[in-house]
C-alpha cells in the first residue's frame, strides 16, 4: 500500500511530502517529494547587488539566520580579499553560537513533541525566547536578523547587550540539565530513540550527510575545528561524537553541542577585543551615520554603494560553515560587476534528507517520525 | 589578505594531491587548472568526469570521499554554455578541490556520478530541473523543485527573473 505523509503533516517540520510504501506497519520504501516551498532565491540573488543578497539569506533557513548571513558574507569577503577586524569576528562567533542554541532548542522541542514528550517544547521555547530577545536587541529583528554585513557587522551592539548575554550564559547550562532530566534517562524516550533509524558511517559519508547526522555515526568532523573560519581556531571547544548512529546518538550530540555553544559564547564574551566592527574599505562598507552627515567623502561613498553597489573582482569561491544542521556552503561566482553572477547554496538538509530512506526502510512507520526529527530538516533550506 | 594573482600553470600546481593523481592516471583528462583565492579548480574533459571522481574517491593518500556540492553555472550566450561544478572534500585530509565540466548549450549531457557518491542524486536532479542538463545513468532523473509539468528551466540566464507572463 502507498501511504501519503504530508505535505501538511505536523511531524514533517514544514511542507515535506513522503510517499511511504508500506506492508502492514512496516515501511518498504520511502520517496521524498520536495519543492513545495521553492521560492527561487538563487535566481533572485542574481538580480540584486551583493549587499542586497544578505536579507535573502536569512529567509533560506529561518531558524539559523546568522549562520546563513555569515556564510554568505564570508564568501563575498573572500572574493573581495577583505580583512575583517577582530572585534567583528568575535561578535560573529558569539552570535553564531547563540543562533546554534536557538536552532537546537527549536529542534529539541519539536522533535520531543513528535515523539510524544510535550513538556520539553514549553521549556525549550522559554530559553529560545531569551535568545530571540538578544537578537532583537542587537539587530532590531527577532528572526530575520541580517546583522552581519559584507565587511563586518551592521552596528556596534547596544549598551547593556554584553551584560544580557552574560546573564543568559550564566543561567543556560542549568536549563540544559532540565531538558536532560526530562529526556536522557526517560525510559519512554530511550525506547523510542535507541537503536532506531541507524545509519553507518560509510553510508552517511556516501550520502553526503553532515553535521550531527554525520557525527552521530562516528565520523569526527566539524568544519569549525577542522577548516576554521572567522577566528574559530582561536577558541577551545570539544566536538561531540557518538558511534551508534541512531536517533539517540544524534539527540545526545545536539544536547552536548548546546553546552559547547554556550561555553563558546562565554569565551567570546571574555576575550572580546576592542576596536572597530567594520573593515576599513570605504568603497564596500557603508560609512557611519554620523560621518555620512558631516563629511562629503563619506556621503559620496554612501550614495554610490546604495545606488550602484560595488564591483567585485571576477572569480569564484566556495565557502562552507558548520550550521546547526551540517555543512552550509555558498558558491558565489562573480563576473566583475556589482551583482553576483551566480549564488548557489549548498543545503545541509537536502543532503541529510537523502539518508532518510536508508534509515527507515524496513522499520515501523512510527520510526519515520523519529528519524525525520533526528535529522533536523528545515524545508526553507531544502527548497530555497 | 589582499588578493594574489591566480596561478593557472599546471606544472606549478601538480603537488596538489588531486591534480597529481589525475595527471598520473591520464594527463589528457585535465583541460586546465586554476588556483585562485586558496581554492583549486580543475577543468575536466567531459567524458572522463565519472572516472576522475571514482579515482579521487578511491586514492589512498588523500581520498576525496565526500561530495560537498554539485551545481551548475550558465554562461549564456557564450559557448560552451554550461559549467557543471563538483565540490569535493576529503574528510580525513581536510582538503577541498573543485572540478568543472564544460558543456555546450545545444544538448548538455554529462555522465552521472551517483554511482560514485549516492549523495549526487538530489543535487543532479536539482541541476536537471533548474538548468535542463541531462545526467546519463542517473537512477531517477525527474524534476525535484519545480512542478512536474513546468516548462523551461528557471536558473538559465535566458529565463526572466519574474518568469514568463
Amino acid at each position: 500500500m502507498i501511504l501519503n505523509m504530508g505535505p501538511q503533516h505536523p511531524s514533517t517540520h514544514g511542507v515535506l511530502r513522503l510517499l511511504l510504501e508500506i506492508e502492514g506497519e512496516n515501511v518498504v520504501r520511502i520517496m521524498p517529494d520536495l519543492g513545495f516551498l521553492h521560492t527561487g532565491i538563487e535566481k533572485t540573488c542574481e538580480a540584486k547587488f551583493y549587499q542586497q543578497v544578505v536579507p535573502l539569506t536569512d529567509r533560506i533557513d529561518y531558524l539559523c539566520p546568522m549562520t546563513n548571513n555569515l556564510c554568505y558574507v564570508l564568501a563575498v569577503e573572500k572574493l573581495l580579499g577583505l580583512e575583517i577586524p577582530p572585534r567583528a569576528q568575535w561578535l560573529r562567533v558569539m552570535l553564531n553560537e547563540l543562533t546554534r542554541i536557538n536552532s537546537h532548542l527549536v529542534w529539541l522541542g519539536t522533535h520531543a513533541m513528535d515523539i510524544g514528550a510535550l513538556t520539553v517544547f514549553l521549556y525549550c521555547f522559554r530559553e529560545r525566547e531569551d535568545v530571540l530577545r538578544l537578537f532583537e536587541m542587537v539587530s532590531g529583528q527577532r528572526m530575520m536578523t541580517s546583522y552581519f554585513r559584507i565587511g563586518g557587522v551592521a552596528l556596534e551592539p547596544p549598551l547593556g547587550f554584553f551584560e544580557k548575554v552574560k546573564e543568559f550564559a550564566g543561567r543556560f547550562p542549568a536549563r540544559v540539565d532540565e531538558y536532560e532530566d526530562l529526556l536522557t534517562h526517560n525510559p519512554i524516550w530511550t525506547m523510542r530513540t535507541k537503536g532506531v533509524a541507524r545509519i553507518t558511517a560509510e553510508d552517511a559519508v556516501a550520502l553526503g550527510a553532515s553535521g550531527p547526522t554525520l557525527r552521530g555515526s562516528g565520523v569526527d568532523f566539524d568544519l569549525r575545528r577542522d577548516m576554521p573560519y572567522s577566528s574559530y581556531e582561536k577558541f577551545q571547544f570539544k566536538v561531540p561524537v557518538a558511534t551508534e548512529g541512531d536517533v539517540f546518538a544524534r539527540y545526545i550530540i545536539r544536547v552536548q553541542e548546546l553546552r559547547e555553544s554556550i561555553a563558546l559564547v562565554r569565551q567570546a564574551l571574555d576575550g572580546m577585543p576592542e576596536g572597530p566592527t567594520k573593515a576599513d574599505a570605504p568603497k564596500v562598507v557603508l560609512p557611519d551615520r554620523e560621518k555620512m552627515k558631516t563629511q562629503m567623502e563619506a556621503m559620496i561613498y554612501h550614495f554610490k554603494i546604495i545606488t550602484e553597489g560595488f564591483t567585485v573582482p571576477a572569480g569564484e569561491v566556495y565557502q562552507a560553515v558548520e550550521s546547526p544542521r551540517g555543512e552550509m556552503g555558498y558558491y558565489v561566482v562573480s563576473d566583475g560587476t556589482a551583482k553576483p553572477y551566480r549564488v548557489h547554496m549548498r543545503s545541509a538538509c537536502l543532503a541529510n534528507l537523502q539518508t532518510l530512506p536508508k534509515m527507515c526502510e524496513g522499520r515501523l512507520i512510527a520510526d519515520v517520525v523519529a528519524a525525520i526529527g533526528s535529522i533536523d530538516i528545515v524545508l526553507g533550506e531544502i527548497d530555497r | 589578505m589582499p588578493l594574489g594573482p591566480a596561478i593557472t600553470d599546471v606544472a606549478q600546481l601538480k603537488s596538489h594531491p588531486a591534480l597529481a593523481r589525475i595527471l598520473a592516471w591520464k594527463p589528457a583528462a585535465v583541460e586546465a587548472a586554476r588556483y585562485d583565492r586558496d581554492e583549486l579548480t580543475l577543468s575536466i574533459e567531459r567524458s572522463f568526469i565519472r572516472d576522475v571522481c571514482a579515482l579521487l574517491r578511491d586514492q589512498a593518500k588523500c581520498p576525496f570521499n565526500f561530495l560537498s556540492d554539485l551545481t551548475c553555472v550558465d554562461w549564456y550566450p557564450s559557448e560552451p554554455r554550461f559549467e557543471v561544478i563538483y565540490q569535493l572534500l576529503s574528510i580525513p585530509n581536510r582538503e577541498r578541490v573543485r572540478l568543472k565540466v564544460r558543456l555546450n548549450g545545444s544538448s548538455p549531457v554529462v555522465e552521472s556520478v551517483t554511482s560514485v557518491w549516492p549523495a549526487a542524486n538530489f543535487f543532479e536532479r536539482e541541476v536537471f530541473d533548474l538548468f535542463g542538463i541531462r545526467f546519463s545513468g542517473h537512477p531517477y532523473l525527474r524534476r525535484i523543485q519545480m512542478p512536474e509539468d513546468w516548462e523551461g528551466h528557471p536558473l538559465r540566464k535566458d529565463y526572466p527573473v519574474e518568469g514568463y507572463r
